[in-house]
C-alpha cells in the first residue's frame, strides 16, 4: 500500500539507527505523510520493513497522539487549551473555530478538509492563544484571525 | 544589565545559515577545543562553570558527564528537545533562532565525553524547528564539522534528528529513551540504573536539554569565569497576563517582579495574584513572593522549584480553581498509565475539581484533595504524577477561599473546556 519511494525512505531511516526498532516512529510518520493516517495494512508493511512484530507496531502507534490510527481530514488542527492559552482567551477562540467548522474536537468536517484536535502546550506561549494547522503554527489568535487562517489554508476558497 | 549571550543572535535573519553563523564566530569554540583542549579539559571547563541542567531537574552538567564510564565501548548523547512543560518555549526559540549553536554544543559534548553517535529527540509539534535543524545538520556535515575525522583530527561524530509523535511523558528522560528505542514512552525505574550508566540500548548515555547544550559553546569559547560573570545567563519563558510575553534572558536568580517588568508589566495595569516560577509542575507562588530570586535553592525552600524556568503570570482576576483544575487535567491526560497513584490519582483529583467548579462540591472535598495530594507525593513512578500535588497544595493553602466560594455557591458554576468530551485519548498524549 506504500509507494516505492516511501518504502525506500523507511529503509533509509532504518539504516540511521544501530537498532532497527528505533526507526519505528519516524517510519510510521513517513507512512502517515503519504496516506494521511496509518491503517492496519500500513502498520503491517512498516513491521515487515523494520523486522519488528506487527503487535509492537500497533502498540506503539496507539500510544502517540500524532500518529493517527483512524482517518483524519486533510489538515489536522492542534488547538492548544493549556494554561497560558487559557489565560489568553483560548476558550472563546476555540468556540469560534468549532462554530466556523461546524465540528467539535475529535471530529472531521464533512468535506474532509479539517480535523479538530485539542493539543497540550505547543511551546509557543509568547503568542498565546495558538494552534497548529497542518505543519504551520499560528499565534495571537482572535476569531477574526482564525477566519483568515482557515480561509488561507483552504487555498483561498 | 549584562549583555545578551544565549539570545545574542536569536531573531537575526539568516542566523540559521551556516555562513552567517561562521561569520558571527560560530564553530570557533569547536575549533578551539579540537586544537587546544583535551576532552578532560572541556569537561573541567563545564564543571567549573557550575552549569546546571535547564530541562527541569537542574542537575550539574559537568558532574553528569563525569558519571559516564570512560572506557565504555559504545555510549551516546541524546538531546532532549521534547519541550512540553506548559509555559516553556525557550528551547523552541533557540532551535528556530540559532540551530547551529545546538549542533556545535552537541559536537563539543561528544568530544568531551568521547561519544561518536548523538541524537536529537525533537517533539513532533516543532515542524519549523525540524526543517531548520535538518538543514543545519546537513550544512555542518558539508563543512566537515560532522562526520569522519572532524577538522582533520581523529575525532568523528554523527547526529541523527529523531521526531517524537505527541506525548508529554516522552520529555521524562527515561521515557524519552524508551521512545527513541521505538517503544511506548513509559518511564524506566531509577535508581539504580541512571542513563549515564545504562541509557539508550542499555549503554551509557548523556541526556541533556537543548538550552543546556546551547550554553556549552559559550563556556568553551570564553571560559567559566566569564560565563559566571554574565549572570550566569538563564532563559526564562514569561507568559500569561503580561503585556509582552516572550523569552527573557536574565542572570540566574532574577526575581519575578523584574521579569514581569521586562515583559512589559501585567496587562491592563492589574496586580499579580499568582505565578508559576518553573512551569506547571512547580508550586505556584503568590504576589508576596515576587521578590524571591528565581534560582534553585530559594525556590526549593518555598516548596517550589526553578524547573524549566517557565514563569506563568496570573493577574488578580484569575480564577485559581479553574487554573488548578486545568493543570490537573493536563497531567491526567498525559499520564502514561504505568503506575497507580498517577493513573488513578489524576482522575480522582480532576473529578473532584470539576464537581467543585460545577457548584456540586462539598467541604469534605477539600480534605479529600489534600489526602490524595499526600498519597501521590513520593509514590509516583516518575515526576509526572509528582507534578500534581504542588498545584493542589498551593490551591488549598493559598487560595482556599476561592474553593470555598464555589462550594458555598458564592461563585457562578463554570463548565470546564471540552477536553473530556473529545472521546478516547491516546494513553500517552
Amino acid at each position: 500500500m506504500l509507494s516505492e519511494a516511501a518504502r525506500q525512505d523507511i529503509l533509509r531511516i532504518r539504516s540511521r539507527y544501530p537498532v532497527a526498532q528505533s526507526a519505528l516512529i519516524p517510519a510510521l510518520l513517513r507512512a502517515q505523510e503519504e496516506l494521511g493516517w496509518v491503517p492496519p495494512e500500513a502498520m503491517a508493511e512498516v513491521a515487515s520493513l523494520l523486522g519488528v512484530p506487527v503487535e509492537t507496531v500497533a502498540e506503539v502507534a496507539s500510544f502517540y497522539s500524532l500518529i493517527f490510527t483512524e482517518p483524519v481530514g486533510e489538515r489536522v488542527i492542534q488547538f492548544c487549551t493549556n494554561l497560558s492559552c487559557m489565560l489568553n482567551g483560548a476558550e472563546e477562540v476555540l468556540r469560534h473555530v468549532e462554530a466556523r467548522l461546524g465540528i467539535r474536537p475529535g471530529q472531521t468536517t464533512p468535506d474532509g478538509r479539517y480535523t479538530l484536535k485539542l493539543a497540550e502546550c505547543l511551546a509557543a506561549c509568547e503568542e498565546a492563544p495558538c494552534m497548529i494547522v497542518g505543519t504551520e503554527r499560528y499565534g495571537n489568535l482572535t476569531p477574526q484571525k482564525v477566519d483568515r487562517i482557515l480561509l488561507d489554508t483552504n487555498g483561498g476558497v | 544589565m549584562s549583555e545578551r549571550v544565549l539570545l545574542r543572535y536569536v531573531g537575526l535573519p539568516d542566523q540559521d545559515d551556516i555562513e552567517r553563523y561562521l561569520r558571527r564566530g560560530g564553530y570557533d569554540a569547536l575549533r578551539r577545543a579540537l586544537r587546544e583542549l583535551t576532552p578532560e579539559q572541556v569537561v573541567d571547563l563545564v564543571d567549573r562553570s557550575q552549569l546546571r541542567g535547564r530541562g527541569g531537574a537542574g542537575f550539574p552538567t559537568g558532574r553528569k558527564w563525569k558519571f559516564v564510564p570512560k572506557d565504555a565501548p559504545a555510549k551516546y548523547l541524546v538531546v532532549n528537545a521534547d519541550e512540553g512543560e506548559p509555559g516553556t518555549f525557550k528551547d523552541r526559540t533557540l532551535i528556530e533562532g540559532d540551530p547551529h549553536r545546538l549542533i556545535e554544543g552537541m559536537i563539543l559534548t561528544c568530544y568531551a565525553v568521547g561519544i561518536r553517535h548523538a541524537f536529537i529527540y525533537l517533539r513532533r509539534e516543532f515542524y519549523l524547528g525540524y526543517r531548520k535543524l535538518e538543514r543545519a545538520i546537513a550544512q555542518a556535515y558539508a563543512h566537515g564539522f560532522l562526520g569522519e575525522q572532524i577538522l582533520g583530527t581523529d575525532f568523528s561524530c554523527d547526529i541523527v534528528l529523531h521526531p517524537g509523535a505527541g506525548a508529554y511523558i516522552a520529555g521524562e528522560e527515561t521515557a524519552l529513551l524508551e521512545s527513541l528505542e521505538g517503544k511506548r514512552a513509559m518511564p524506566r525505574l531509577k535508581p539504580p540504573y541512571f542513563p549515564a550508566v545504562m541509557g539508550l540500548y542499555g549503554r551509557p548515555t548523556v541526556l541533556n536539554n537543548v538550552e543546556t547544550i546551547c550554553c556549552i559553546p559559550w563556556i568553551v569559547q570564553y571560559g567559566p569565569e566569564w560565563w559566571l560573570a554574565q549572570g550566569p545567563p538563564q532563559l526564562y519563558s514569561v507568559s500569561g497576563h503580561v503585556a509582552r510575553p516572550g523569552v527573557v534572558e536574565a542572570p540566574l536568580g532574577t526575581t519575578a517582579r523584574e521579569l514581569i517588568e521586562r515583559a512589559g508589566g501585567v496587562r491592563g495595569g492589574r496586580r499579580v495574584k499568582a505565578f508559576y516560577p518553573g512551569g506547571t509542575s512547580s508550586r505556584p507562588l503568590t504576589a508576596e513572593h515576587l521578590d524571591v530570586p528565581l534560582a534553585h535553592e530559594p525556590l526549593a525552600q518555598l516548596g517550589s522549584m526553578l524547573g524549566s524556568a517557565a514563569v506563568i503570570v496570573m493577574d488578580e482576576t484569575t480564577d485559581m480553581v479553574k487554573v488548578i483544575a486545568r493543570v490537573c487535567e493536563f497531567y491526567r491526560d498525559e499520564s502514561c498509565g504505568k503506575c497507580t497513584p498517577c493513573r488513578e490519582g489524576t482522575v480522582w483529583v480532576t473529578q473532584i475539581l470539576d464537581r467543585i467548579l460545577q457548584g456540586r462540591g462539598r467541604m469534605e472535598d477539600l480534605d479529600l484533595l489534600e489526602s490524595i495530594a499526600k498519597n501521590m507525593t513520593g509514590t509516583c513512578f516518575c515526576p509526572l504524577g509528582e507534578s500534581v500535588p504542588p498545584s493542589l497544595r498551593a490551591g488549598l493553602e493559598d487560595f482556599r477561599d476561592e474553593f470555598v466560594a464555589y462550594i458555598r455557591g458564592a461563585r457562578t458554576p463554570v463548565e470546564m473546556p471540552v477536553r473530556i468530551q473529545e472521546g478516547v485519548l491516546a494513553p500517552g498524549g
